[in-house]
């Protein structure tokens, strides 16, 4: 049985800047991590294994770079790493990534079950969540979004039992196997690889899959399978408004001023 | 193969809104979808809809109406009493496949991402994430701009190969429609295209959130006084509760400060926590990183108190002051409550 984990590799949200003269992001020396949430997706493959002696997948998407963020997955202890890396690939929205990702499980499923597949609630660059959904609908499995518990797992019964984190409310929730879960930071701590696994990882092999391997039509994939299409790409804005009075100097003449001001406005309603 | 295109297209009409609902009650970002939407459809010349799925919705599709849609399509069926994935997924694709909408908006809630992402895929058109601005030009294709890499940038997306054309929209940023009890629509009832055996998945339980005296839903506040690490430790927070309780409002706080344990999760402000639209949001003693900008900085007036003139803070601060927040909330909290004592010494 598998449990597969997508992870992502993301650049260090803070630092992207826009290139004021070709209006692109400047994504150039600009250092790259594991995108956080998936490190709780790959962390919950790996307690399915510890627990249940699943073999765990960690699946990625990506230039061929994206191989540092596998192998970060192999020195934590999943057992095969997969890099999906094509050049038909690229300009991907989520529509296509997910085709590319759930052809990949699929592929897997050829050469054993996959019980379960987790992805990170949302990513920090694309920040979307909609490559967790569009993998469930194209495998057709359970969908489970925004998991920050895992109550039971019966694997007898297929079933899963899990709590849903959404806005003011959870949800307790019983789903058929094979499920796909979203996870939210609070399900797990991820772990730190151990030095002998740190060796073995750079000694592992991480495959990697293009479209020869996976097959799919150029219509579906990369930036011809993309319904959207970013057509521009701004900072926001920020509008400047007043320094009030001199707070250090004269606290309680500053609070009067502002009062005044939101007296002005109508804002109070003391 | 441009004249193709364009008949295809044009096959679809209509503004769509998906009604989020809990329990029989509405999520709020519906509502402000529908004003949107009606914009967007009053451009278009073409109809606003409304989706109301559920168990005894009759009432939600009443509040539709009220809120602005011309006509609610409903589907009413005890399979559909929690909302589920694959049964509110065969619910809203058959609709779409019958009546074909131009625009689908859902509110960019755990729900609303849920379900606009299996929708998408199903129908295999584009889908554009935590949308802040909506607008459509004469050929019918939708300018989504987002906010993404956690608000350091703005894009603006379009679907225009591809119809429908969805989108989750973020809550608190669309301003809310008025309610007019007096309009009126129409309700078309269609039967649920699943059964109860097809299902993958059941809920169990709902468990509101509460306990631990942090029932407050910061999101829904006009007035958000929000502390930082600059408020130094737990008991400071008290200071800030009574600055809110004179403007009757609710204190929030950033990242920083909840990690420490200052403040419980359901109170941050910010990309990891909530995004909210007060009328006036106080930030004390928080720098102004980017991720807490983004959940707060659509704000009407946002007040920044920081020691630190650099704080990026002020730059989204309709009024900023350059102070010690201990001696600043302080005196604020002081002549508000004079303000307060003189005016209600008037009335009296
Ligand atoms: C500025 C900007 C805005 C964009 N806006 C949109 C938009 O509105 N709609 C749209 O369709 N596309 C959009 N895109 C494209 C989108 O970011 C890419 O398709 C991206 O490959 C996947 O989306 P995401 O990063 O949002 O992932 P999410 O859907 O947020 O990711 C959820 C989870 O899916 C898994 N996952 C996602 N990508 C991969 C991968 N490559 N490899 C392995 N696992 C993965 C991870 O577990 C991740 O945690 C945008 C891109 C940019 C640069
Ligand atoms: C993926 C990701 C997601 C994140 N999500 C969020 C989020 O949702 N919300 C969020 O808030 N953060 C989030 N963060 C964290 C964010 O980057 C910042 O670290 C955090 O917002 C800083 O909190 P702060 O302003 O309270 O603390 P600091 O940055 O330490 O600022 C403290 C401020 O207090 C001022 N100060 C100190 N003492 C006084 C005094 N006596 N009087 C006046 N001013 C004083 C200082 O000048 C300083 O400006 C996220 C980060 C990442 C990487």
């Amino acid at each position: 049985m598998y449990v597969v984990a997508c992870i992502k590799q993301v650049p260090d949200t803070t630092q992207v800047q826009i290139d004021p003269v070709t209006n692109t992001l400047v994504r150039d020396g600009i250092p790259f991590i594991v995108n956080p949430y998936d490190s709780h997706a790959l962390e919950e493959s790996l307690c399915m294994k510890d627990r249940y002696g699943f073999k765990a997948v960690a699946l990625s998407m990506g230039p061929p770079n994206a191989e540092a963020t596998l192998r970060k997955a192999l020195s934590l202890g999943a057992d095969r790493a997969i890099l999906l890396s094509d050049r038909a690939f690229g300009g991907a929205d989520t529509l296509s990534t997910s085709n590319v990702l759930a052809a990949a499980i699929r592929k897997l499923a050829e050469q054993d079950e996959v019980g379960l597949v987790f992805c990170g609630k949302q990513t920090i660059d694309g920040d979307t969540a909609q490559v967790g959904p569009g993998i469930a609908v194209r495998l057709g499995i359970s969908q489970l979004t925004l998991v920050d518990r895992i109550e039971h797992l019966d694997f007898l019964a297929r079933k899963i039992r899990v709590r849903r984190k959404l806005e003011g409310r959870y949800e307790i929730v019983e789903a058929k196997l094979p499920a796909m879960i979203t996870v939210v930071r609070e399900l797990n701590q991820p772990r730190y690889p151990t030095v002998p696994m740190r060796l073995k990882a750079v000694q592992s092999d991480v495959d990697v899959w293009d479209n020869g391997v996976l097959r799919l039509d150029t219509n579906s994939i990369g930036l011809k399978g993309s319904p959207t299409w970013v057509s521009r790409i701004f900072s926001p804005e920020r509008s400047q408004g007043e320094i009030v009075g001199d707070g250090l100097k004269d606290p309680s003449g500053t609070a009067r001023d502002l009062v005044e001001r939101l007296l002005a406005r109508d804002l109070l309603t003391v | 193969e441009e004249a193709e295109l364009a008949r295809k297209l044009s096959a679809y009409r209509g503004v769509w809104v998906f009604i989020e609902q809990t329990e029989g009650e509405a999520a709020k970002v519906s509502w402000e979808l529908l004003g949107k939407g009606k914009e967007l459809a009053e451009a278009r010349n073409c109809e606003l809809a409304a989706v109301v799925m559920g168990e005894g919705v009759e009432e939600l599709c009443r509040q539709a109406i009220g809120y602005g849609a011309q006509r609610v399509f409903s589907m009413d069926a005890p399979v559909l009493r929690h909302y589920r994935t694959d049964a509110y997924q065969r619910g809203v694709c058959a609709l779409v496949e019958k009546y074909r909408p131009e625009v689908i908006l859902m509110g960019a809630t755990g729900l609303g991402r849920d379900l606009a992402g299996v929708v998408a895929t199903e129908l295999s058109t584009g889908l554009t994430a935590d949308c802040t601005g909506l607008s459509i030009d004469d050929k019918g294709n939708l300018m989504q701009t987002r906010p993404a890499f956690g608000g350091n940038i703005m894009a603006t997306i379009i679907c225009d190969k591809f119809r429908p054309q969805m989108a989750t929209v973020r809550p608190h940023v669309m301003p809310m429609p008025p309610f007019d009890a007096a309009l009126t629509g129409e309700v078309v009832r269609e039967s649920v295209p699943v059964t109860e055996e097809e299902m993958k998945v059941k809920v169990l339980k709902i468990l509101m959130d509460g306990g631990s005296g942090s029932q407050v839903d910061i999101s829904g506040a006009d007035f958000i006084i929000s502390g930082g690490r600059g408020m130094m430790n737990k008991e400071n927070f008290s200071m800030l509760q009574e600055l809110a309780d004179v403007l009757g409002g609710v204190v929030g706080a950033s990242r920083s400060a909840v990690d420490a344990g200052w403040m419980p999760q359901d109170r941050q402000v910010g990309q990891t926590g909530k995004t909210v639209r007060p009328k006036v949001y106080i930030a004390c003693g928080i720098s102004g990183a980017i991720q807490h900008l983004v959940g707060m900085q659509d704000s009407d007036v946002v007040i920044a108190i920081n020691r630190d003139p650099e704080a990026p803070i002020f730059q989204v601060a309709s009024y900023g002051i350059v102070g010690d927040l201990f001696q600043v909330i302080p005196a604020l909290t002081r002549k508000l409550k004079t303000l307060k004592e003189a005016r209600s010494g008037k009335r009296a």
